[in-house]
């Protein structure tokens, strides 16, 4: 099993080198004539007024909560699955509360407005 | 017979010391990961000749058809026209998270390779949480647009960044939740054993048939669903909405840093659809597999590029959806839909009955939540369509179509 992690790890360098390999490449290959007005960003032809890096929608973060709740409890779903043959009947039944938790938490949160986008 | 254990053996026929098993399984895995790498390269411009090539045809083109036979050499050509572009860095750019993001795309993607089984014995690293690791993999990606998105200082960008989250996050959940239910049905993470037990025995013959489509189609269908949004294809591509946002979290990016993402992009598609085919439609089984190993990578290849196919035919399709209307979708159909799914799954796979009546239950239910997905699905397709012709009536035209009369009067 530990050799199978090695197969991993290998190809997880290779797969670092390729873009990297590429990126490089193409920036010595390519021509280099900087100058002001091409190492501005792109705003459809005017200047940017203000920082870009503003304050925004308080509804992006409800948003990633809600995912962050949803996905720590589906990662704790995946052990269950796996061993789901030989649970017994009362973890059965935990199992399925927790899914049936899950359910209300997401009606609770519909009720509560946090799923409107407007 | 596993490849590995092939190579391995024939490096000590040809005279490796025994001693340095370490470096003989070291040099393995290298050959291994570097023939699949580099095969995902060459993949990604056959992938991207065949979408423009069923995209024009959609739209009664032709489509690339200079550059050597049928056109196939045009990405190659893209490819150096794009290594020989200038390396733009914006000046007010956050450099690391600017640089570090065509990176992370590529290697969240070519990482997916190491867990995909393209026949019996065929699969880089057969891992026994090969589903948990490709959650974690999908997670990479979000990261990477996040960065660009954040770091190009641009605020076309920043307004896609907004937008992975709120799309790639929410969809994230109901894709997961889908592949949960072919893994409580096996009882297993490897994507080898996955595979495996999708095999149908008429006596001793392994018809290979016994697909989890044909049990849970519901599943498979919210899983695609997801899958469209996660690979960013266009009932879902508000990232780079061009009529919105110029070109999306990608639009600082020029030369080969563009085309990183753009390899990226094409071979996520084609990998959430080699894992649709692991988990929904049998891997490398099917009619012969267990006979002729050959068919196996054969099986596998026709049936992910068939979803590759399929998911440019929506492509070229579909309309793009307005952001409320996505979120809806997600978090108000999809995820309650798989979530009651799971549950029922659950419940009907410990009821005290036989064992086919059980199959029976699952997948009646599994095709109650497909009739609600497609009845939702066309109701607001109909709805659209009905709100299209009535803005494109003629009749309602006709107030605006007379000519301008001039009011000076002189």
């Amino acid at each position: 099993m530990l050799s199978q992690w090695g197969f991993v790890l290998i190809l997880s360098a290779i797969a670092v080198v390729i873009p990297v390999a590429a990126i490089v490449l193409g920036h010595f290959l390519g021509p280099r004539r900087p100058d002001p007005v091409k190492m501005d960003v792109y705003e459809s032809g005017v200047e940017t007024i203000g920082d870009t890096w503003v304050q925004f929608r308080a509804q992006y973060y409800l948003i990633g909560l809600i995912f962050l709740i949803f996905d720590v409890e589906v990662i704790f779903l995946f052990p269950i699955a796996v061993a789901y043959a030989n649970l017994s009947f009362f973890s059965i039944v935990a199992a399925v509360t927790f899914v049936l938790i899950l359910l209300l938490g997401l009606f609770l949160e519909w009720r509560k407005g946090a799923l409107e986008w407007s | 017979m596993n490849w590995s254990d092939a190579l391995i053996q024939l490096q000590y026929d040809l005279g490796a010391p025994r001693e340095l098993s370490w470096l003989v399984e070291g040099v393995t895995y290298f050959i291994g990961a570097f023939i699949l790498a580099n095969a995902a390269l060459l993949l990604a411009l056959l992938l991207i000749w065949i979408t423009r090539k069923v995209i024009s045809r959609i739209q009664d083109r032709i489509g690339p058809n200079r550059v050597g036979p049928y056109g196939l050499f045009q990405t190659v050509a893209d490819a150096l026209k794009l290594l020989s572009k200038e390396d733009i860095t914006p000046a007010s750019a956050d450099k690391v998270s600017y640089l570090l993001a065509p990176v992370l795309s590529v290697v969240g993607v070519l990482m997916t390779l190491a867990v995909i089984p393209f026949g019996p014995g065929l699969i880089g690293a057969d891992l026994n949480v090969a589903v948990l690791y490709l959650v974690a993999l999908g997670s990479l990606g979000i990261m990477a647009a996040l960065m660009a998105g954040w770091g190009s200082n641009n605020k076309y960008a920043l307004l896609a960044g907004f937008r992975v989250v709120a799309q790639l996050l929410s969809y994230e959940i109901p894709m997961v939740l889908a592949m949960l239910a072919p893994v409580l049905l096996v009882g297993t993470m490897s994507m080898q054993g996955i595979a495996e037990a999708q095999s149908l025995y008429l006596g001793p013959i392994n018809l290979g048939l016994g697909w989890f489509i044909f049990l849970l189609p519901g599943a498979f269908l919210i899983y695609l669903i997801a899958a469209l949004a996660e690979a960013e294809q266009t009932p879902f591509d508000l990232l780079e909405a061009e009529s919105e946002l110029v070109a999306g979290f990608h639009i600082e990016y020029s030369g080969m840093k563009f085309a990183m993402f753009f390899l990226a992009q094409f071979l996520n598609s084609f990998f959430l659809g080699a894992i649709a085919v692991v988990l929904f439609l049998g891997g490398w089984q099917g009619p012969l597999a267990g006979q002729v190993p050959l068919l196996g990578p054969i099986y596998f290849l026709a049936k992910t590029f068939f979803v590759y196919v399929v998911i440019q035919w929506i492509k070229g399709t579909f309309p793009r959806v307005r952001i409320d209307q996505m979120m809806q979708f997600a978090w108000k159909v999809l995820v309650p839909l798989v979530l009651a799914l799971i549950t029922a799954q659950m419940i009907i796979m410990k009821l005290p009955l036989p064992m086919w009546i059980n199959y029976l239950l699952l997948l009646a239910a599994n095709i109650a939540v497909v009739v609600v997905v497609l009845n939702i699905l066309g109701n607001y397709f109909q709805r659209e369509q009905v709100r299209s012709k009535r803005a494109f009536e003629p009749r309602s035209l006709i107030g605006t179509m007379q000519p301008v009369q001039s009011s000076s009067g002189d």
